[in-house]
C-alpha cells in the first residue's frame, strides 16, 4: 500500500527552489488539497513574482501569471467571470505584502471567494536578499547591512493581523512548515481553505512562516530552528478569522 | 514491511528528512554525488524503518515514495 507520493495535482516539472527551500514543501500540500478534494479538473492558479513565479510549472492546473503584487485581483476576475472555478493565488512576502498590499487589502475587503496561499519568509528571495516588508527587527539583509532598524525601515507587517481588522475575509490562520507537526497543521488549513471557497463562504487566506536558507545564510536545518526563535515571536501561529468556528458557538 | 524508494535525481542534500526520521536511519551519501551535484539520501538500515513517512513530508522536493 502507497503510505506517501507525490500528488498528481504536480506536474513532473524539477522544482528549481534552493535545497531546503520549503516553497517545495507548501506546493506539495496545496497539490494534496486540489486531489483530495477532486477538484483538480476546475482549478485556476494565479502564480506571482518572486521566486515562485515559476509556479505555473509545477502546478497541473490551469494557470497565469500575475503581473507583480496583482495576483488578488487577476484571480478576482477570473472567479467572477468563472464562479464555478476555485481560483487560488501563491504569493511571496515581497509579491502580497509590499508591492501588492493594496490588492491583498481590498480583495480581503471585498471578501472575495478566492483561496490565498501566502509565504512569508521575511526577506525578497529571487532578487538576491533584500529587505521586506515582513523582515525582522535587526534582521541583516542586503538592504539592511546593519540590521532592520525601525527609525528608518519601520517595522515588520503581520498580515494576518492586520487583514483581521477587516469585515471582509472568511478564514485567516498563519502556520509554518518547519517540522512534521506543523506541516500536518498546515495542510489542514490550506485544505480548509479550499474547502470554504468551494461552499461558497469567501476569502481565505493561509500564511505560511517559511524559510529562506540561502538569503538568511544557514543551512536547511538552522533556518528550520530559525523559524522557531527568531519567525514565531514575531509572527505567532494560530487561526485570525474563522467565520464557520465563530457561527458554531 | 515499510519500503522507500527515491527518485534520487531530485534530491538537494538538504537533510530535513535527516533529522525528520524518527528511527535515524537515514544519512547522506558521504562518497558520491547525483547528477545534480548532490550527496542524495540513502537509506541505512530499510529493515529498521517503520514506514511513517516523517521524511517524506518534511522533503520539499517529493523524492521519497513510502510503501507499507
Amino acid at each position: 500500500m502507497i503510505v506517501f507520493d507525490k500528488p498528481k495535482s504536480l506536474t513532473d516539472a524539477v522544482f528549481h527552489y534552493c535545497p531546503g527551500c520549503t516553497h517545495g514543501i507548501v506546493h506539495r500540500l496545496v497539490a494534496e488539497s486540489i486531489d483530495e478534494l477532486g477538484i483538480e479538473g476546475r482549478t485556476i492558479g494565479i502564480a506571482p513574482v518572486g521566486c515562485s513565479v515559476l509556479a505555473y510549472n509545477y502546478f497541473a492546473c490551469d494557470m497565469i501569471e500575475a503581473a507583480h503584487g496583482r495576483a488578488p485581483a487577476v484571480a478576482t476576475g477570473v472567479k467572477r467571470a468563472l464562479p464555478d472555478r476555485i481560483v487560488f493565488s501563491y504569493q511571496g512576502d515581497g509579491d502580497l505584502a509590499s508591492i501588492g498590499m493594496c490588492e491583498t487589502v481590498s480583495t480581503a475587503a471585498r471578501g472575495e471567494n478566492i483561496t490565498i496561499i501566502f509565504i512569508n519568509n521575511a526577506i525578497y528571495g529571487m532578487t538576491g536578499g533584500q529587505m521586506a516588508p515582513t523582515s525582522l527587527i535587526g534582521q541583516v539583509t542586503q538592504t539592511s547591512p546593519y540590521g532592520r532598524d525601525p527609525k528608518t525601515q519601520g517595522y515588520p507587517i503581520r498580515i494576518c493581523e492586520l487583514l483581521a481588522t477587516l469585515d471582509g475575509p472568511e478564514y485567516l490562520a498563519r502556520v509554518t512548515v518547519n517540522s512534521v507537526p506543523h506541516v500536518r497543521q498546515a495542510k489542514k488549513a490550506i485544505k480548509k481553505a479550499f474547502q470554504n471557497q468551494i461552499e461558497g463562504k469567501g476569502f481565505s487566506l493561509v500564511e505560511v512562516v517559511s524559510s529562506c536558507p540561502t538569503n538568511w545564510g544557514v543551512t536547511p536545518l538552522e533556518a528550520m530552528k530559525w523559524i522557531d526563535e527568531k519567525m514565531i515571536p514575531q509572527y505567532p501561529l494560530g487561526v485570525y478569522r474563522d467565520r464557520s468556528e465563530e457561527a458554531s458557538r | 514491511m515499510a519500503k522507500l524508494t527515491f527518485k534520487e535525481e531530485l534530491c538537494k542534500g538538504c537533510g530535513l528528512c535527516v533529522n525528520a526520521c524518527p528511527k535515524g536511519i537515514l544519512a547522506l551519501a558521504k562518497n558520491r554525488l547525483n547528477g545534480k551535484g548532490h550527496a542524495p539520501v540513502e537509506l541505512t538500515d530499510p529493515d529498521a524503518c517503520i514506514g511513517c513517512a516523517s521524511c517524506a513530508i518534511m522533503c520539499p522536493d517529493c523524492v521519497i515514495k513510502v510503501e507499507r
